[in-house]
């Protein structure tokens, strides 16, 4: 559906973990219209710096109207969001870009470093919630156990066991979530893969799911300015390096991991 | 007094606008994206993003980056060519009832002529904005923009091969922008509009590489408004032919200083990205300011900086 422009108010802002902000706020339209892997854009404030709106993928929405984000704080746009209270107006404009493509069986891998484990949870929640396909295996990293936990815990509760990864080896796998990858090849089955965060983690999960002949589903970040495909800011090479660039906001942010150039 | 017993149409050469309130080429693409958002007739025109004989790629990412009160951005001028333009977006927009101005840009004097001489009869096309400004792409665009005796030839050739009304819009990137508009006003251009993206950069201390694959980029947004003021404010004065006000339009009040300098009409960039319905409200204000003035129509703003 066509995306809105809103003011919503926010209901719950919940510091997760140092400098990692959950914002919750009403907007039933929005729920009603949102998919996993769409996104929205958030006005950091009135003024006129931070000028731009902020990308930030949907992490969650409810039957009742809620929308969630999550998001680090990393500078002067985020800490602003970071800011807000309940009872205040955040203007947002949503769901903008496209979803990931969901089957209802065979085995699925959620794959989320960081950040970018936001917009698998919305995905793992709706992949559960109808008709769940037969397998659905998180594979979660994050820099420190304080970070991951609490977003692991989500899975958890939804009656998946995600694998887990720390940079520092405060939690789960000491090193690379992609090591947990090695367990879905031993299976010997296929999987159906969906992956978020990092570009090296993206990169090296594409290469590996091209070498077993998995499908891929990435979702990509970029700098963007509106949002709506006007500004062309967010390009992307193509898997065709000659050829036209993709969009992130337009033909995105979910690409097959095959359509775009891995450099 | 009602809204709708304001006087707010400017004329533009032999076209009249309903308003003075244009989106800036370039900020508003092809104005099917902003179809949620904005009643596209009622703006004073859609300003489409620049057109060029062939598609175009545009520059290799990234293209943008935040500044601080504005942004910079490196596109490279990516379009779909006039060809799929006129065939796959101009029918929207006239279904919209949209008044279309489209911009247009060329790497030759030759270029300009047979785009305009392409649109000149195109259905639904109201007026031409010439691109000679652009600074991103190596060839053409700046050397146009920056030499009077070039901008005058592609002005020529432009109204050599169009009976429409031709803007020339103007980059700020030049010592004195009144010889840029005199050269053109003299050449036949029905006006101009300005200012286009201030040449700047940016550089990320952390790796020491440019924010922008192109290095440098124009400079958008809050920020640049004085600079464009200024400029509007020596070219009202210097040329006859009516002027378009660009450069960090934001709100009502940012629209109306041009107005006050001498601007004729608007137009609105940046802003579209952070509020999709900027036009529209800069629209109304501007409406309810004439009216706690007193006056009834635009004209009787336009170029009244007092003393």
């Amino acid at each position: 559906m066509a995306p809105l422009q809103l003011t919503a108010e926010i209901l719950r802002r919940e510091t997760i973990a140092p400098e990692l902000i959950r914002l919750t706020f009403l907007a039933p339209d929005l729920a009603a219209a949102a998919r996993p892997g769409q996104f929205l854009m958030l006005r950091v404030g009135e003024g006129r710096d931070p000028l731009l709106r902020r990308p930030l993928s949907i992490h969650q929405v409810t039957s009742n109207g809620w929308v969630q984000v999550l998001f680090k704080v990393v500078g002067q746009g985020t800490r602003l969001l970071a800011a807000l209270a309940p009872g205040q107006g955040v203007d947002v404009v949503g769901p903008l870009g496209n979803r990931f493509a969901m089957e209802s069986h065979g085995n699925h891998c959620l794959i989320g470093g960081g950040m970018g484990i936001a917009p698998l949870y919305f995905l793992a929640r709706e992949l559960e919630r109808s008709n769940p396909p037969e397998r659905v295996v998180p594979l979660l990293g994050a820099r420190t156990a304080k970070e991951l936990r609490p977003l692991a815990d989500d899975f958890v509760a939804l009656g998946l066991e995600p694998r887990l990864a720390t940079d520092d080896g405060t939690l789960g796998h000491h090193g690379l979530v992609i090591d947990h990858l090695s367990e879905l090849m031993a299976s010997g089955e296929p999987w159906r893969v969906y992956t978020c965060g990092p570009y090296p983690m993206m990169r090296a999960v594409a290469k590996i799911c091209r070498e077993q002949g998995w499908e891929c589903q990435v979702s990509l970040e970029t700098m963007m300015a509106c949002g709506i495909s006007a500004c062309l800011g967010c390009a992307i090479p193509a898997a065709q390096l000659d050829g036209p660039y993709k969009h992130v906001c337009k033909d995105g942010p979910v690409f097959g991991a095959e359509e775009v150039a891995w450099l | 007094m009602a809204l709708n017993d304001l006087d707010l149409s400017c004329r533009i050469g032999s076209l009249t606008l309903q308003n003075p309130v244009l989106t800036a080429s370039g900020t508003f693409g092809y104005g099917r994206e902003f179809e949620s958002f904005v009643n596209l007739h009622r703006l004073g025109a859609v300003v489409v993003k620049g057109i060029s004989l062939a598609p175009r790629r545009g520059n290799p990412p990234p293209r943008v980056v935040e500044t601080a009160c504005g942004m910079l951005n490196a596109i490279g001028l990516e379009n779909v060519g006039v060809e799929r333009f006129l065939a796959e977006k101009m029918e929207y927009l006239r279904g919209m009832r949209a008044t279309v101005i489209v911009n247009i840009l060329g790497d030759s004097v030759e270029e300009y002529a047979e785009l305009a001489g392409r649109l000149d009869g195109a259905e639904g096309v109201a007026a031409i904005e010439v691109n000679i400004s652009c600074p991103n792409v190596k060839k053409g665009g700046v050397a146009f923009g920056t030499d009077p005796e070039m901008a005058a030839s592609v002005t020529r050739a432009v109204k050599g091969a169009t009976k429409l009304p031709v803007i020339i819009k103007l980059s700020p990137n030049v010592t004195d922008i009144t010889l840029m508009a005199k050269a053109v006003e003299a050449a036949g251009a029905d006006a101009v509009s300005l200012i286009n993206t201030l040449l700047g950069m940016a550089i990320d201390i952390r790796t020491r590489k440019p924010r922008l694959a192109n290095v440098v980029g124009g400079l958008s947004g809050p920020a640049i408004k004085p600079v464009a003021l200024r400029m509007v404010w020596q070219v009202a004065r210097a040329v006859q032919i009516p002027v378009i006000g660009i450069g960090g339009i934001a709100t009502p009040e940012d629209g109306l200083e041009f107005l006050i300098a001498g601007a004729s009409a608007i137009e609105v960039g940046t802003a579209n990205f952070v509020n999709p319905r900027a036009c529209e409200e800069i629209l109304a204000g501007i409406g309810n300011y004439l009216e706690t003035q007193k006056m009834t129509s635009l004209r009787e703003l336009v170029g009244t900086l007092a003393a």
